[in-house]
């Protein structure tokens, strides 16, 4: 009953959504009132009607409809409530429906709020947010339906395919059917029932669907013609949620993976996490560049071309983990949503594409470039790098489909591969990260270099790079190979350039990195990428650190403030570049720990009798018990205790164990972490063999720096808060803007 | 006749020869290779049968029994480009980290490359174009319009910082 309502609801939603698409279409193109007002009423109305379905779903989820198939596959009798609430997005048809009510929830939100501000723009955003609303509701409704039934026959069995999968749906699929009701649930996968895995993703789904509000209002600035900044403008905001859930959503995602599934790291590159990362790229590269636009109006059709993009990869990005495409080709061709989603986001790109390519002209920059090495050069390089790091995240994803489909023969892209390619890009990106802030100051020495500077400057550098290249034996053995050396000297040949470029500006955090790097080469290690790595953070923290310093300074001189006062007051003079800075900082913090997880990391495995044990890195691991118990959600945990020393000083127990669920058969490993600012030790439980003189097996790791990459994380969302926080005058108009719009005003009157 | 004796004494010759050869194997000690020696090599292959698990983490039956294979293969002398070579023989390229750099797999690496390359071309003519109108309306005057403007710019920031 409940079941039936939920899903009457839903299918009530889809058509209002679509309802809302045409009433909208028609009435901007009658230029009725009505017909716009009556879509906009629709629109709201969804909102509420999910909500309603999806409640019918928690309460088929907690109260143990079984009979529901959703309810069956996400929950048992066993779990506690929150859970069996979290489970709505646990699985793909709830999860499915937790995206349109975000997405109903968020065009509502903005369609109440500016209402007669943006009025020209909100016709076209309702049809945008209402078609990808109504495709997800029409997924639920036609494909993945979460309060479809199991049925038996008049015999009492259940009814099942030819393969014996058990066939479900709203209504009785033979004459004389009866719902089939199943005594207990399988229960949620034992990997999501994690706190982590409970709000990673509807962290990420928000990340998700806020993106689809700047890309509705840029689609709604291309189809009305109104190809100004005022859509950014309208939808900054919007965004820096955007990229803040997103972030939030990888963060925590990369959390659960280091916690529960005991492999030793956090970023497996997996298509699952790279299927996250890529709108990321596209967001963070559309970030930085709407500044130029705001700025100066330029990249006008660069930033709607990002937008769409970063559009297509939230629906690809869901497309990936919903619909078994990853794990071979042929789960994606029997899987009935796969080619809806694939249809869709190929309508929408190439619908997108077009409409960009019919407004072209429009979409001019409205200043000219200043230099090759401007700010927004800069800025353009560094979406030339996100978007490099893109295209080799999505060649890997769709490379295994593609050989799949072609030679029909399977390949494995992993780490190895996106590591070289993705490496030297990212040390590209904070160079620039180093010398960008600079470049607005920067320019003007710039411009005085002759040709003859230039050749001495150059020829200086290929000196340095030819003498560094004779410790070729050096490089070949650290990096591997002749590419990554050869990458290498380029990297270091460009960094040498550009310090130069800035010099005046950087050569103290330039010195600076340099005595950093000579301190960690003393005492810390001697890996040549290593110590590149460490220079570049070192250089961009201290760039960094330099400009706060400076505008401190001057703020204070000029104001009387003291020095505290005056560097609060600063985040609230220009939120976004210092929140800006701020993510900067805490993005270096971050890479500390890449980088140290990436090229420190070491492992040992061992099997030990009690009370021996094993060592790694200083470490001394003992084996004192282990014991056998159930835990609080019907699992049987098998617990060791274990005792680290570090040479003779006793740290502490941990306690690694693997939990072990009887309905799901699934064993999780729960490793025993102990963090510090220096390293992590992690250790896991592989085996352990009862009342015998074997022991058990252990797997340690020694993940040096690791911990720094979850300080910056805390750090970067500290700096996006900072970066979104309202300003007072939020309808600020810039100046640039305010001229632009004085000009339309004179021409309309002149015009009439 | 003479070609059985032949044929006879030629079978004897290689068992005898297989047998000391046999010996001469068994007496090069092998010690059992250790866990990290099996994982070193189990890290580099994917499970065959999952999707994306790294066949030293995957905590399966089957895999479990995949590294036992691997220490038997290490037990025996195999050597890492060996015992690679088998999982790849046995179950196809998709055990490997990364696709062999055969046939239609030299796409994926070459392609990326290429991509960036062609955008780093396309932005750079782009800034060309961009910054060339400045440069040929290289009337002092603009020039000087952009200093001054930068100049107006900067002072009225500082301005206001005295607010």
């Amino acid at each position: 009953m409940i079941a039936d309502f939920g899903y009457g609801v839903i299918v009530i939603a889809f058509v209002v959504a679509l309802y809302s698409v045409g009433a909208a279409i028609y009435g901007e193109r009658t230029k009725s009132a009505n017909w716009v007002e009556s879509a906009r009423r629709a629109m709201l109305l969804l909102w509420p009607l999910i909500s309603l379905s999806a409640a019918s779903l928690i309460y088929l989820l907690i109260t143990n409809h079984f009979e529901v198939s959703f309810v069956y596959e996400v929950t048992s009798r066993e779990m506690p409530t929150y859970l069996k609430i979290t489970a709505w997005w646990g699985g793909q048809a709830g999860s499915l429906v937790f995206w349109s009510w975000l997405m109903a929830a968020f065009a509502s939100l903005v369609t109440l709020r500016k209402w007669d501000r943006d009025r020209e723009f909100l016709p076209w955003v309702i049809v945008v947010t209402s078609i990808t609303t109504a495709f997800f509701l029409g997924l639920v409704v036609f494909y993945q339906n979460p309060f479809a039934f199991y049925w038996s026959g008049a015999n009492g069995n259940l009814i099942a395919d030819a393969l014996g999968n058990p066939i479900t749906s709203m209504f009785a699929p033979i004459a004389g059917a009866s719902i089939y009701f199943p005594s207990d649930g399988n229960g949620l996968n034992p990997l999501l029932r994690h706190p982590g895995m409970i709000i990673h993703p509807p962290m990420l789904y928000l990340g998700f669907v806020s993106f689809v509000i700047p890309f509705a209002f840029a689609i709604a600035a291309l189809i009305t013609g109104r190809t100004d900044d005022r859509w950014i403008r309208i939808t900054r905001r919007w965004t820096l949620f955007a990229w803040l859930f997103l972030s939030c959503g990888l963060v925590l995602g990369s959390r659960w993976a280091y916690d529960v599934l005991g492999w030793g790291g956090f970023w497996g590159w997996d298509p699952v996490e790279i299927a996250a990362l890529m709108p990321w790229l596209t967001g963070t590269a559309f970030l930085h560049s709407v500044m130029i636009q705001e700025k100066r109006g330029m990249l006008k059709q660069w930033n709607m071309l990002l937008i769409i993009l970063t559009y297509s990869l939230v629906i690809f990005g869901t497309f990936l983990t919903r619909t078994g495409v990853l794990s071979s080709v042929h789960a994606f061709a029997q899987s009935a949503i796969g080619p809806v989603f694939f249809v869709f986001i190929g309508i929408t790109f190439v619908g997108s594409v077009a409409l960009l390519i019919y407004r072209w002209p429009d979409l001019r920059g409205e200043t000219e470039m200043k230099s090759m090495l401007s700010r927004e050069a800069l800025f353009l390089l560094n979406n030339l790098l996100f978007i490099s790091v893109l295209v080799v995240c999505f060649w890997g994803v769709v490379f295994p489909i593609i050989s799949q489909l072609f030679t029909g023969q399977t390949v494995t892209v992993g780490p190895p591969f996106y590591q070289t390619a993705v490496a030297p890009l990212f040390a590209a990106l904070m160079l620039l990260m180093g010398v960008a802030p600079l470049s607005a100051w920067g320019l003007k020495e710039m411009k005085r270099m002759d040709l003859e500077e230039w050749a001495v400057l150059e020829g200086a550098n290929i000196a340095v790079t030819i003498l560094l290249s004779l410790t070729w034996k050096v490089l070949l053995e650290q990096l591997g190979n002749w590419t990554l050396v050869v990458i290498f000297l380029a990297m270091i040949h460009v960094s040498i350039l550009m310090l130069y470029f800035f010099k005046h500006l950087v050569w103290k955090p330039t010195i600076g990195a340099a005595a950093i790097t000579g301190l960690i080469y003393a005492f810390y290690t001697q890996s040549v990428l290593a110590l590149f790595g460490f220079f570049l953070i070192a250089l961009v923290l201290l760039v960094t650190i330099q400009e706060f310093w400076r505008a401190t300074r001057a703020r204070s001189k000029a104001t009387q403030e003291n020095f505290a006062l005056a560097f609060w007051n600063l985040f609230g003079r220009d939120r976004r570049r210092y929140g800006g800075y701020m993510i900067h900082i805490s993005m270096m913090l971050m890479a500390i720990g890449i980088l140290g997880i990436n090229l420190f990391q070491v492992q040992t495995q061992g099997t030990v009798p009690l009370n021996n044990s094993l060592s790694l890195s200083g470490y001394t691991v003992k084996y004192d018990s282990v014991a056998q118990f159930s835990g609080p959600n019907g699992q049987q945990v098998t617990r060791a205790v274990v005792s680290v020393y570090q040479g003779n000083n006793y740290l502490g127990d941990l306690y690694p164990r693997i939990d072990y669920y009887p309905s799901q058969e699934q064993n999780m490993t729960i490793p025993g972490e102990r963090s510090t600012l220096k390293d992590d030790l992690y250790i896991i439980l592989v085996d352990w063999q009862p009342a015998s003189t074997n022991g058990a097996t252990f797997k340690i790791f020694v993940n040096p720096l690791v911990n720094w990459l979850w300080i910056g994380a805390i750090l970067f969302l500290f700096g996006i808060i900072i970066a979104a926080w309202p300003d007072r005058d939020a309808e600020r108009v810039p100046e640039r803007a305010r001229r632009v719009h004085r000009t339309e005003n004179k021409q309309t009157s002149a015009a009439d | 006749m003479i070609m059985k004796i032949i044929f006879r004494i030629s079978i004897l010759t290689f068992i005898i020869a297989a047998f000391f050869t046999s010996i001469a194997l068994a007496q090069q000690p092998v010690p059992t290779p250790s866990d990290d020696q099996v994982n070193h090599i189990a890290h580099q292959l994917y499970c065959p049968v999952c999707a994306n698990t790294p066949l030293d983490v995957c905590p399966t039956d089957a895999c479990r029994q995949w590294r036992d294979l691997i220490r038997q293969q290490l037990a025996q002398g195999w050597t890492e480009q060996q015992i690679k070579q088998y999982f790849v023989q046995q179950y196809g390229a998709r055990v490997l980290a990364e696709p062999p750099e055969t046939g239609i797999n030299w796409l994926i690496y070459i392609l990326p490359p290429a991509i960036i390359l062609a955008g780093a071309f396309i932005l750079f003519r782009a800034l060309r174009m961009w910054t060339k109108p400045v440069s040929a309306s290289t009337a002092s005057g603009s020039n000087e319009d952009a200093l001054k403007d930068e100049y107006v710019a900067r002072l009225e920031e500082e301005l206001k910082n005295r607010k």
